[in-house]
């Protein structure tokens, strides 16, 4: 057991090239002594209050619970500018980056909502752009690369291994090794070498906080359950680690399943992965028995990552927080569910959340209160459930 | 080959008949099994033959991300075409069959490492033949675990000294490296181009004030191949 901030437990840590090390550590230290820095949480605050709309609404469902008996909350991160939550830690980390004299950032995206509240924070900010995206997720998510270009952001395909998330973390890497002087690597979400699991945790714990007033100036008490889905973890453990010290609320991570856990196409890590290292942490790492990393599958680009954030590995092996599935079809139908009985159009990532809090939900005996992240909106991904549908159709 | 003590490693014997004649080393890097396992043999053979003083072999990885496009294509062409550690290793122990004397050093990932485990990796290493392995991603501050297992099973642990390390992660990497101190004197990956190249003079005089193994220079040339150029 390591006792130390690089590591929770025994995951984390600074599994990086050599070069990379006093960059990280300059990183470190840059955020460390922005903690104890009144400006800067002053300017954090006003970015995210008086630009992106924070605090952010929880919105008591009127038509979707499938049991009278149990109340489900949405945390609307699909209400912060930009359309997701990822906002939040991008002004945090851009602040952070001025903050260290940089004057480019670099960045990788999935789904695009990272690349995009990215190019929206360095367009505000007055920062050189520039995102990664497997050339597979810019076929999928076209909105979001034309989105990045107008931001004035530049994007750079990825075409080397599987073209997608994973593929762009090792080139944005691979750009920072030689460009770390001027450049910052905004990483994307709560997972790579240490200090982003922690620094992005606390650049958006605010999602918990929040919850945690607006639940009790609500219901009077704390909910019985708080549900996120887990790709790397950001918004998850922004939503879990308020709540971590109380016990009574059941924190639940949700994967994507994709086709299914017993087939080759899911990318539930914390599921079905062994320990290992990608991206420079130790971590519940989907591989085969040579350590080889296998591609992950989901019908979510922004779930699609074979790793995970650190911390939630260490959150399942202590047994805080139950990781669970939910296949790729669970979720569409939870993204059409919430469209005809709320009038809301939550991301595929999202959707993922609310399909296991409406199974949940059915199965209860006792009244409950859930709260569902509903980390961001659909809009992105309109284009890609029409072909689906339409393809579906045809079959 | 298991009996190696630090005095008398081959990379040793190496450095002493090389400065006896007044001559640096020279390294070339390949990826093993690429492009297959055969012609990956005899392009090491035509290696050896052609005048390598020791070898720089890479075990192929779906994710180096210290590696730059020549190298990760190697180490994709090297999977497809059915390679695996193990095979890896066998590829090894024919080299070390074939040539006994030239040591031979691993370039790899941790993954690889710790999915094998860790004691179970280096033991296969040092059966072999190899002398010293580097882990591309396992920089001084994470080592100490793979560093104690290395050296119980004589395998040599490599660490860079970078442009940009503070003076104590130089002295950590004099003290925990073994065999030779890989020498950067850029920034990036392998095979790309960078903006500048930075001076070594002030590494190389820190190396020696704290009795670090001889540096061997990675170029990191954008030609098709990694290797070291001779420091005399």
């Amino acid at each position: 057991m390591k006792h130390n901030a690089r590591y929770f437990g025994e995951f984390g840590g600074m599994f990086v090239p050599e070069l990379l090390v006093p960059a990280l550590q300059q990183l470190e230290q840059a955020f460390n002594s922005s903690q104890d820095d009144a400006e800067f949480a002053k300017e954090f605050s006003d970015l995210l209050n008086n630009y992106a709309g924070r605090p952010t609404p929880l919105t008591l469902t009127r038509n979707l619970s499938p049991n009278d008996k149990v109340k489900i909350y949405l945390k609307r991160e699909d209400l912060l500018h930009g359309g997701a939550h990822k906002t939040n830690q991008v002004l945090g980390q851009a602040l952070l980056a001025k903050r260290m004299n940089k004057t480019e950032i670099i960045a990788e995206t999935g789904a695009g909502q990272h690349g995009v509240a990215t190019a929206i924070a360095c367009a505000l900010l007055g920062l050189k752009c520039r995102v990664y995206m497997g050339e597979k997720d810019c076929a999928r998510q076209q909105p979001n690369v034309f989105r990045m270009r107008l931001l004035g952001a530049e994007v750079i395909p990825v075409t080397a291994g599987s073209g997608t998330l994973k593929d762009a973390v090792n080139e944005a890497l691979r750009d920072w090794s030689s460009s770390y002087q001027d450049a910052h690597y905004l990483l994307g979400t709560a997972a790579g070498p240490h200090p982003y699991p922690t620094m992005v945790r606390e650049f958006q714990k605010m999602i918990g906080e929040e919850v945690h007033q607006q639940i009790i100036q609500h219901e009077g008490k704390l909910p019985d359950y708080a549900i996120a889905c887990v790709g790397g973890g950001s918004n998850a453990i922004g939503l879990f680690h308020e709540f971590l010290p109380h016990e009574s609320v059941k924190l639940i991570g949700v994967e994507p399943a994709g086709k299914g856990l017993d087939t080759d196409h899911h990318g539930a890590t914390l599921n079905k992965g062994k320990k290992g290292i990608l991206h420079g942490t130790y971590t519940y790492v989907m591989q085969d028995s040579d350590g080889q990393i296998e591609e992950s599958y989901s019908v979510s680009a922004g779930l699609d990552y074979p790793a995970v954030g650190p911390q939630h590995a260490f959150l399942k092996d202590s047994g805080r927080v139950d990781y669970v599935s939910v296949t790729d079809q669970q979720a569409l139908d939870a993204f059409e569910l919430l469209s005809k009985s709320e009038g809301i159009i939550p991301a595929l990532e999202s959707s993922h959340a609310l399909a296991y809090a409406l199974v949940l939900a059915e199965s209860l005996q006792q009244e409950a209160t859930i709260v569902v992240n509903l980390s961001g909106r659909g809009d992105k991904d309109l284009d890609y459930v029409r072909r689906l549908k339409e393809e579906s159709s045809h079959d | 080959m298991t009996d190696q003590t630090a005095n008398q490693s081959r990379y040793n014997r190496l450095f002493e008949k090389l400065a006896k004649k007044n001559q640096g080393a020279f390294v070339p890097f390949v990826t093993l099994c690429d492009p297959n396992l055969e012609l990956s043999f005899k392009i090491i053979q035509c290696l050896v033959e052609s005048g390598a003083d020791a070898l720089e072999l890479g075990f192929p990885f779906s994710d180096p991300i210290a590696d730059g496009p020549v190298i990760q294509a190697a180490s994709i062409r090297a999977l497809q075409a059915g390679s695996s550690n193990q095979k890896c290793f066998d590829l090894i122990a024919r080299v070390r069959q074939a040539y006994s004397e030239i040591p031979i050093g691993l370039l790899l990932y941790s993954n690889l490492v710790v999915a094998t485990g860790i004691e179970s990796f280096y033991e296969k290493a040092n059966e072999a033949g190899v002398d010293s392995i580097l882990i591309a991603d396992v920089p001084i501050i994470e080592s100490q675990a793979f560093c104690e297992i290395a050296q119980k099973h004589q395998i040599a642990p490599i660490f860079i000294a970078t442009p940009n390390a503070s003076a104590e992660t130089l002295r950590q990497v004099a003290e925990n490296g073994k065999g030779y101190t890989y020498l950067l004197s850029r920034a990036g990956t392998t095979g790309t181009e960078v903006k500048a190249e930075m001076p070594v003079d002030n590494i190389l005089n820190q190396l020696r004030q704290n009795n670090a193994s001889p540096p061997l220079l990675g170029l990191g040339s954008p030609i098709p191949n990694r290797s070291k150029k001779p420091l005399a």
